[in-house]
């Protein structure tokens, strides 16, 4: 806020009419308002230091040898260059444990996601633009389960995936995702799909085509903002989850979360493992955030305020 | 970020006027597109709610019925007491701080020109995994201030404000001229004089923990107008090489040692010894005591213990915090840039400092805003898991517990279906007022 009085001040030499009603601020105030512009602007450098920091930590650390992490701190790479090797990762990727993790973490979320997307449709659908008795109350059963805690699930589930010989699998880890993802989903694409245009529907409708072709020829393609925005969610939820995957996986089908988990224990001795680890699990959510940004942060504004 | 935590509190766009099928569905296509669904939801989600209630009225076998009794058991345990005690804490500090964080970034970043970059900085975390994150801030926190960055920066405070010492561990030899003093520090045995070079010859640094600018000590000139003398280690490796007591070629001085002199037990002079371990004082020490203070042993300051017992939750809400702030930030700079520029500039104009538009004007009109944010973080720090779990070491997990930690524990390390599922239903308990505020707002908007 201060910025502002910073940046009008100058302003207030040829101003509009509005302007000209305030008086010139004397040297003093200017002198001031610029040195709080200035603090702030410090202060904002400072915060965003502090916020970068603790991963900057992380890989300096996944670039240093085991020697190197245990002696000193990992500011001593920017003084000493040198030190950054490649070998904790080159030796991580050798790793048969980490790549199946990371296949099996691949695994999970593509068809997670995908499910996600066209289930999810499909019943957004059907509560926007199909006719049916009750149905406002089934959407409104739909949004009152958006805040089940997936923790309430976890114990019946591995019981029932037991009994249905799904527990440990990957399928089993999908369809969970799958189920909590849902809510969200559905809430978001009804929301989204109710907004096209009545007359777009019923053009095509007359022009003969079917309910499926309806759907897959302009529901989906004009719902795209949407399901991008879900599906990015939905990667990155999926991608990042430890806790589904530690409950219903077994160890040959655990994701990289998971695998990495079991390494946390010694963590001291296991800077090596953990930090380029963590990287590697990292660079295909950060790909993704930064690339798509927009769609991801719509997302999270679908989640929360419109 | 997550499709469940973000569940909070939502708002539809306004729903067209009572949408009429365009395509005169059959029934059986509508089933057709919800059954899939529909089947997911109920099997996996409702099924379970239900589920852990009737579990969690039957005791750890499941054979006998025991009423509330896993409820009672919540209350009374310690261990869960301590999840129950600690989620409160992170429900009530975990949000506020976040979304205060949120809003004075929101609000400082709104008229920058590289306020994107910095977004982009604070919301990043948002986009990693939990473990991740745990993962990064383990190494913040390790305790040993040459790895752990948090304690080297406060330790580096520390030590601003607090004289560190350079040998903690330098003590005289046998011999020496040099005798405790009481509290650490050492002292001559005789008065000095001045023109009499003094020799102060200690033991005990370790080779490598000299100073780095510990130079070959050297013999002090005599100089009659003032106490010179040397503070060195009087140590050469080898048997027998070496004369006690006497500077030696291969032998360093004690670089920064503070040197006092004392008369009467009142300081008269004081010094810093130079990189060859030699010192000058001037006249006024003659006939003193030389003195070593503590300061010159004391041990070094090794920081907080982060991940200990007593600090380990607020440790982990602040990596919470780290990566949510970015959450509540892009929330409320949405929220504020629907806020009406006219009625900030009016109070500017009528004279109002920008502290008070930011109390009087900015943060009430926010208000729904801060509300959904701040209600949205608190349902997803209710569950808060993976944080906990990576970050609290394996000794102080029980001090850093938490309901969703301990309800993994109960049900897949423990054995205790019954106690589990009770924690279960707790939680459901805990979020039925944020689901019914949901449902209730949306019948509105659907129906309008």
């Amino acid at each position: 806020m201060t910025a502002q009085t910073q940046e009008e001040t100058p302003a207030a030499e040829p101003a509009g009419p509005a302007e000209v009603a305030v008086a010139r601020p004397s040297f003093a105030a200017r002198a001031a308002a610029f040195a709080a512009g200035g603090a702030m602007r410090v202060f904002l450098v400072v915060v965003a230091l502090f916020w970068l920091m603790p991963t900057v930590g992380l890989l300096l650390s996944s670039l240093r040898d085991p020697a190197d992490i245990a002696a000193t701190g990992w500011w001593k790479v920017l003084t000493e260059p040198s030190q950054i090797t490649f070998e904790s990762y080159s030796k991580l990727l050798e790793t048969e444990a980490i790549t199946d993790s990371l296949l099996n973490t691949v695994m999970i979320t593509l068809p997670a996601t995908v499910l996600v997307v066209v289930i999810g449709s499909l019943a957004g659908y059907a509560f926007a633009w199909m006719e049916f008795p009750g149905r406002d109350w089934w959407f409104l059963a739909v949004v009152g389960l958006l805040v089940v805690p997936v923790q309430v699930a976890l114990l019946p589930i591995a019981e029932l995936f037991g009994d249905i010989g799904l527990f440990g699998s990957i399928s089993g880890v999908v369809l969970f995702h799958v189920a909590f993802g849902l809510p969200f989903a559905i809430f978001l694409l009804r929301n989204f799909f109710a907004e096209i245009p009545r007359e777009l529907l019923e053009a095509a409708r007359l022009d003969g085509a079917g309910e499926l072709r309806l759907f897959a020829r302009v529901v989906m393609p004009l719902g795209g903002p949407a399901i991008a925005a879900l599906g990015i969610f939905q990667f990155l939820w999926v991608w990042n989850d430890m806790l589904i995957a530690l409950v219903f996986a077994k160890p040959e089908n655990q994701p990289i979360t998971v695998a990495l988990q079991t390494q946390v224990r010694q963590f001291g001795n296991n800077v090596d493992v953990l930090g380029p680890g963590a990287f590697i699990s990292m660079v295909i959510p950060l790909v993704v955030f930064f690339a798509f940004q927009r769609q991801f942060v719509s997302g999270v504004m679908a989640g929360a305020v419109k | 970020m997550t499709s469940q935590s973000t569940g909070g509190v939502r708002t539809t766009p306004p729903a067209p006027q009572k949408i009429k099928s365009v395509t005169g569905t059959r029934k059986t296509v509508a089933v057709v597109f919800l059954l899939p669904a529909l089947v997911l939801l109920g099997a996996l989600v409702v099924y379970p709610i239900g589920y852990s209630v009737v579990r969690s009225l039957f005791d750890q076998s499941g054979d006998s019925f025991v009423g509330l009794d896993n409820y009672t058991e919540l209350f009374t345990d310690d261990g869960i007491l301590t999840a129950i005690k600690n989620n409160a804490i992170w429900v009530i500090l975990a949000p506020t701080v976040a979304t205060a964080l949120g809003l004075i970034f929101a609000v400082l970043t709104e008229r920058i020109r590289w306020g994107t970059a910095f977004k982009l900085i604070v919301f990043m975390p948002m986009a990693i995994s939990m473990l991740a994150a745990g993962i990064i801030f383990r190494l913040v926190y390790e305790q040993d201030p040459n790895r752990g960055v948090a304690n080297a920066v406060w330790v580096g405070v520390h030590d601003t404000f607090n004289e560190s010492s350079a040998f903690p561990k330098a003590h005289p030899g046998p011999r020496s001229p040099l005798k405790p003093a009481g509290g650490g520090a050492f002292i001559t045995r005789d008065p000095v004089r001045a023109g009499d070079p003094v020799a102060l010859p200690l033991v005990g640094v370790a080779p490598d923990q000299m100073p780095d600018d510990a130079a070959k000590a050297a013999k002090a000139k005599a100089d009659p107008g003032k106490v010179t003398g040397t503070t060195w280690q009087d140590f050469t490796r080898g048997k027998g090489v070496g004369t006690r007591g006497g500077v030696d070629a291969s032998e360093f001085g004690y670089p920064g040692m503070k040197v006092e002199a004392v008369k009467d037990g009142k300081v008269v002079a004081s010094t810093r010894a130079g990189p060859d371990g030699v010192f000058t004082l001037p006249a006024s020490a003659d006939g003193a005591q030389l003195r070593l203070p503590e300061a010159n042993f004391r041990e070094p300051y090794n920081g907080v213990q982060w991940l200990g017992p007593s600090l380990i939750t607020p440790a982990i809400i602040g990596s919470y915090v780290w990566m949510w702030a970015g959450f509540a930030m892009v929330l409320i700079a949405a929220g504020l840039a629907s806020v009406p520029r006219e009625l900030m500039e009016a109070a500017r104009v009528d004279g109002a400092s920008e502290w008070q538009v930011f109390r009087r004007i900015t943060v009430p009109l926010l208000a729904p805003v801060l509300a959904v944010v701040a209600v949205t973080l608190m349902i997803n720090v209710l569950k808060i898991f993976d944080l906990v779990f990576i970050i609290a070491p394996g000794s102080v997990q029980d001090d850093a517990n938490v309901l969703a930690l301990q309800l993994y524990r109960s049900a897949f390390s423990e054995g205790q279906p019954g106690i589990a599922t009770a924690i279960a239903v707790l939680l459901f308990l805990l979020v039925i007022p944020v689901m019914l505020f949901n449902m209730r707002r949306l019948r509105r908007e659907v129906r309008r």
